[in-house]
């Protein structure tokens, strides 16, 4: 993948190989530090909770007798490091316990709400990526002109409006008064159930089905939260890209080709462009997992059946285990993709230290 | 320039490649209703344990009682599954007769054994609603003995508790005595737990619909009962649609993509007139609101501060704006519309009044308290209203707005001061409200009754705690009626409650439905009777 | 526009401003500062966010007068007016004026910021410094702790906090700054260990300066001006989030005008009065928008390689 102008060294040096080993080792250290430290302050919080998680599950007109049997069903009366390790332990086998609001295993809702929050988010980085790439590229390259400044603009705007409004004001537009898309949800109900739910999200399932009926429902659906979203995505991601792309080419080997004659397409694209897809991974891949977590707002605005409203739920229910469960899965996964990213920038460039 | 305008073409282009890639959508199905409500509260379907309102109202869908309400006529209690019945002489003894040839939705016969089992595991199992029966005298040693099925068609119930039964019949109407498929819940049973873990989610009713679907947090789905009692319900499904915001139930019922939304304010069934397609419906409704004192507070228990609060209400400006429609005052805690309700509403708002009272309890200007409530129209408002009044008589107040689940578990726990709340009947007698209000024999802490809204104000209801036990006992109807019309009385007059507004039930819903019955108490919804 | 007619001149301070050859650090500094300024003055987008800003601290500081009511003042008869020559913004559902709720509420944006910052900036210039200029143990397990927190997903883990602390503004903060001060830490930590080597740090230890005296005098002034430009660029997002958890009813309580939680309760009129979640959506928007493109614009004069130059 690296440019061949810009690689001194052809001979095979096996030091960056030995360095991504590293990383990769460091990755699965801090991960697992990580997770330590995730555990260790959402326990904290579901234990200094005001609301009390017996009642939570017993009802408070329970009598005495059946309080206390679940307050020590829960092991409430250990000390608190013990109750850490058995929670830790309960979570190193998937266990969050059952949710008092939807009366099931955590991960089992998990496993329902969480592919939706990951459609979600997919589509908000894929329109962040095919629009945001190129107007950064075209910003860069424009740089001081109109579109230099357009863009710009628009980046430093979608990083200063209220998703939440906008998407009020959006579906009050598009859904209420234009017609143009479905409205809040995920999917109209009678087209809830037909396909089987393999992957859980619902517009890769229809495909595979051929549900082509369920899948537009779906992607009716999902177009308007995702286009919040992507608006987010799109601004920083354009924003990133511009700048990378100033770096190149003020370099001197775009000097060179440009003055060796080469197209200015082939400039831009092939080399300058080149150097800068290593480094957009990572912003792509910090992208994804903040719009991963950022979708809170935007699932409730839409009423979008998703992880993020799943934990918000929780919070007021007073629904622990979920809220832990949920912190937990969404803090874990944004912790992995940002290692993937980094490890995918380190292979991909083994320059990198 | 020409790049910007190709790039602004493009943008173009995309939006209006959507506008064509979704148009319009159709109408919810000919025979299929479909309702938007915010079920967050929903956390079980088992009538043994469920005591939340979204969780009734479906419930009260899937089971039949032996004693119900039919929807043409909300106030009158009738036979369901019973026929008919018998008071004994003493007053302690019911028999009842069942209905013939009624069945369950697997198919099985109705039978006393059902009923037997269904009342004995509701004690049994003693989950939050149990309460309402355990006040008969049952327990879960005695319950065996108390209800009893003689032969298949006839049950005798026994009252163990000093209470007329009138009232007996009343509590027998409650969603916690719905009659559950003996024999179907027995083959989910795990570990004898009575089929508890599998009927939170499972339905074992002779009920006009039975449960297709629960996905928390997301939609319920009722299937039409094809043998039901009164013939298959004309809506052959019934879909509530979990939206929490109320203006996106707004948005969904104006699009056609619900036929009723249940939460919408007063402004948004307001702002509904301007379209021909749906209308603002209107029912009684029992829930009241209040403002209520911690007794423990040492300047809110005081009694000039707690009259004073009487009058520091702008009843007349609230009910005339943000209540609007949506709420009437009403000053008593029995709702008015029911057997026994006073609709003596003394109050109005004076504040020369309120001042005097305050400077007489000697009350320093600039006092702080704090108002709790819920975080949810209209209580907000109301208690924005409350606190400017409040700020007028010189008491400084901090709002804090909570949602119910931390907010009740506060108030259980004594820990508030001042709370906006609301409180609606458990069931059509008032003994569920006198209970509440008026009601408290153990004022201790440790006594921990968090069900009556007397003791989570530590107030001991001195003297009113017998009134309302003679009250329940009573058996003469009349003087029934005259001992509750007294303790609404001295519950208006002097307690930490100030009574302030009564619910009007409104909802939205398409113009082609009709029927959809709604009533005073928080589980009176009958999807049988729709039609579109 | 003011220092044009000045700068003609060069004299007295301006020229002190300009001399080719600083007597002294502070001088230096200085210099610095005002070339920046000069350079920071041709950018119109910068310079639009610094006026945004600066109109928003004068909205804050001359609220009394400007607003024309407390804001709190309820009229029922007059509720969800529209607005009008008396009512500029139209009123809400309690009948309260709504542009005077904005320009109250520029006082609790200014707030939210404030209370982060002072909370942010300290904690992450402590941690990051002393964990570059004591290096070893102490940076391993500082660095630990941080990475931990920045791999936290931000509006979750704020929103675990509040559900802790109950709701409220300044637990609101309280949990935005718990989230917040790790990549300061980085920046500074970087900031100390290019520093560290430098000769004048050098120069201070062998004069006996104690580690602490080093920390405090030396290094972390000098972190201060990158940790504010990262601070201004952050703001908006701290906006945002403050606002985020007002919307979900976790940040300010009423009365309190905060703009987050107006258009919370205002998005029940999006339909029928659309001025209620409308204004105080725009308002977010307008001061969010200001503090990014003065973030850039600072960015652009303090680094000018990130931006790729002008």
């Amino acid at each position: 993948m690296t440019d061949s102008s810009t690689v001194q060294n052809a001979s095979v040096d096996f030091k960056p190989y030995v360095n991504v080993a590293r990383t990769i080792g460091g990755g699965v250290v801090m991960l697992i530090l990580t997770f330590i430290g995730l555990t260790a302050i959402t326990f904290i919080i579901g234990r200094i909770m005001p609301n009390d998680p017996v009642v939570a599950i017993v009802g408070d007109r329970a009598s005495k007798e059946v309080y206390e049997a679940m307050y020590f069903q829960l092991g409430l009366d250990k000390p608190i490091w013990q109750q850490y390790l058995i929670f830790l332990n309960n979570v190193l086998h998937g266990d969050f316990g059952n949710s008092v609001m939807t009366t099931r295993p955590v991960i089992e809702d998990i496993k329902r709400f969480f592919p939706a929050t990951l459609e979600l988010a997919t589509i908000a980085t894929l329109v962040g990526i095919i629009i945001g790439i190129p107007a950064g590229v075209l910003a860069a390259v424009r740089q001081g002109k109109l579109i230099d400044h357009f863009v710009r603009i628009v980046g430093l705007l979608g990083h200063s409006i209220p998703i939440f409004w906008l998407g009020m004001v959006a579906l009050l537009v598009f859904y209420a008064k234009l017609d143009w898309v479905a409205g809040p949800g995920r999917i109209d109900f009678f087209y809830d159930g037909i396909v089987e739910p393999f992957t859980g999200v619902i517009l890769i399932d229809a495909a595979l089905e051929r549900q082509w009926d369920v899948f537009h429902n779906a992607l009716s659906h999902v177009i308007l939260p995702a286009s919040m979203l992507a608006i987010y995505s799109l601004a920083y991601i354009a924003r990133m890209t511009r700048s990378f792309m100033l770096d190149q080419l003020n370099q001197e080997y775009v000097l060179t080709a440009r003055v060796k004659g080469l197209n200015e397409g082939a400039v831009i694209w092939h080399h300058a462009f080149r150097n800068v897809l290593v480094q957009l991974i990572t912003i792509i891949g910090l992208t994804y997992a903040s719009l991963l977590e950022g979708s809170v707002l935007t699932e409730t605005v839409f009423a979008w059946p998703g992880i993020g409203q799943y934990i918000t739920n929780s919070l007021f229910n007073a629904d622990m285990n979920a809220v832990i469960g949920g912190t937990l899965v969404v803090g874990l996964s944004f912790v992995f993709i940002n290692m993937l990213s980094d490890i995918l920038y380190r292979i991909v460039d083994p320059r990198a230290k | 320039m020409k790049i910007t305008s190709s790039f602004m073409k493009a943008s173009l282009a995309a939006v209006l490649a959507t506008s064509v890639a979704f148009p319009a959508f159709a109408e919810t199905p000919k025979d299929t209703f479909v309702i938007a409500r915010n079920t967050a509260d929903a956390i079980t379907l088992d009538p043994a344990e469920c005591f939340e309102f979204t969780g009734g109202r479906i419930v009260a869908n899937l089971y039949e009682r032996l004693f119900l309400f039919e929807p043409d006529n909300l106030t009158k209690l009738v036979g369901g599954i019973a026929e008919s019945y018998e008071f004994s002489d003493d007053g302690k003894v019911i028999t009842v007769k069942l209905r013939p040839g009624l069945t369950f939705h697997s198919g099985n016969p109705v039978t006393a054994q059902d009923v037997a089992y269904s009342l004995g595991r509701a004690v049994k199992l003693d989950k939050t609603p149990a309460f309402i029966i355990k006040q008969i005298g049952w327990t879960a040693d005695n319950v065996d003995e108390a209800v009893v099925a003689v032969d298949d068609q006839t049950v005798q119930i026994n009252i163990l508790a000093d209470m007329s039964p009138a009232l007996v019949l009343n509590l027998l109407s409650s969603g916690v005595a719905s009659i559950v498929d003996m024999k179907e819940v027995q083959k989910h049973e795990v570990d004898g737990d009575m089929g508890y873990a599998w009927l939170k989610d499972h339905s074992a009713g002779s009920g006009p619909y039975k449960l297709k679907t629960w996905k928390a947090n997301e939609l319920v789905m009722l299937d039409a009962f094809s043998d039901y009692r009164h013939g298959e319900p004309e809506m052959k499904r019934v879909v509530i649609r979990h939206v929490a915001e109320p203006s996106a139930q707004r948005l969904l019922l104006e699009k056609g993509d619900v036929d009723a939304a249940m939460e919408l304010t007063a402004d948004q069934l307001k702002g509904l007139a301007g379209n021909s397609d749906v209308s603002a419906e209107q029912y009684p409704k029992g829930y009241l609101m209040y403002m209520a004192t911690n007794m423990d507070h040492p300047v809110l228990s005081k009694p000039e501060v707690r009259e004073a609060l009487n009058y520091i209400v702008d009843y007349d400006g609230m009910v005339g704006s943000i209540l609007d429609g949506q709420y009437k005052i009403h000053q008593n805690f029995w709702p008015s519309g029911m057997w026994a309700a006073s609709t003596d509403n003394p109050y109005n708002q004076n504040m020369e009044k309120a001042k005097s009272l305050i400077a007489d309890a000697g009350i320093e200007p600039g006092t702080k308290i704090t108002i709790d409530t819920l975080n949810k129209s209209p209580f907000k408002e109301v208690a924005q209203s409350i606190q400017a009044s409040l700020n007028e008589v010189g008491i400084d107040s901090e709002i804090i707005l909570s949602d119910g689940k931390t907010l009740w578990p506060k108030y259980r726990a004594r820990k508030h001061e001042l709370i906006v709340a609301r409180w609606g009947p458990d069931y059509s007698d008032p003994h569920s409200n006198a209970d509440a209000f008026a009601h408290n024999p153990d004022n201790r802490f440790e006594a921990k009754l968090t069900g009556k809204l007397t003791w989570r104000n530590a107030w001991s209801a001195d003297g009113l705690t017998e009134l309302t036990n003679q009250a329940a006992a009573e058996s003469d109807p009349e003087k029934r009626a005259s001992i509750y019309a007294e303790l609404q009385q001295k519950v208006r007059e002097d307690s930490p409650f100030t009574i302030m507004f009564q619910a009007i039930g409104t909802f939205g819903q398409r113009a082609n439905v009709d029927g959809f019955v709604n009533g005073v108490t928080s589980d009176q919804a009958y999807y049988r009777t729709v039609t579109k | 526009m003011m220092s044009d007619t000045t700068s003609r001149q060069n004299t007295g301070l301006i020229a002190w401003l300009l001399a080719d050859f600083p007597q002294n650090a502070f001088q230096a500094k200085c210099q610095r500062a005002y070339i920046g300024w000069l350079s920071f003055k041709t950018n119109p987008i910068a310079m639009f966010g610094l006026i945004i800003v600066t109109f928003l601290c004068l909205v804050a500081l001359f609220a009394p007068w400007i607003a024309g009511g407390d804001g709190d003042t309820q009229d029922l008869a007059n509720r969800l007016a529209a607005p009008s020559a008396e009512h500029w913004f139209g009123t809400d559902e309690l009948g309260r004026d709504v542009f005077a709720r904005i320009v109250w509420g520029s006082r609790v944006t200014l707030y939210i910021i404030f209370l982060v910052s002072i909370i942010v900036m300290p904690v992450g210039l402590i941690i990051g410094t002393a964990s570059g200029l004591f290096g070893g143990v102490v940076d391993k397990v500082l660095m630990r702790i941080t990475d931990i927190f920045l791999a936290f997903p931000r509006l979750i883990l704020a929103l675990a906090f509040v559900a802790v602390l109950g709701p409220g503004l300044e637990n609101a903060v309280l949990a935005i700054a718990l989230t917040t001060w790790s990549p300061y830490a980085r920046l500074a930590r970087a900031e100390t260990l290019t520093l560290r080597s430098s000769e004048y740090i050098m120069a201070a230890e062998i004069m006996g300066a104690s580690k602490a005296r080093v920390l405090f005098a030396h290094i972390m002034p000098m972190c201060m001006s990158s940790t504010i430009v990262r601070l201004t660029l952050d703001m908006a997002g701290i906006i945002l989030t403050a606002a985020g958890l007002g919307f979900l009813g976790l940040g300010a309580q009423p009365p309190l005008a905060e703009w987050g939680a107006m258009i919370a309760t205002g998005r029940d009129f999006l339909l029928d009065q659309w001025w209620v979640p409308t204004i105080p959506g725009i308002a977010i928007l307008v001061v969010s928008l200001g503090f990014n493109l003065l973030g850039d614009g600072l960015r652009d004069v303090l680094d000018p390689r990130s931006s790729g130059g002008q």
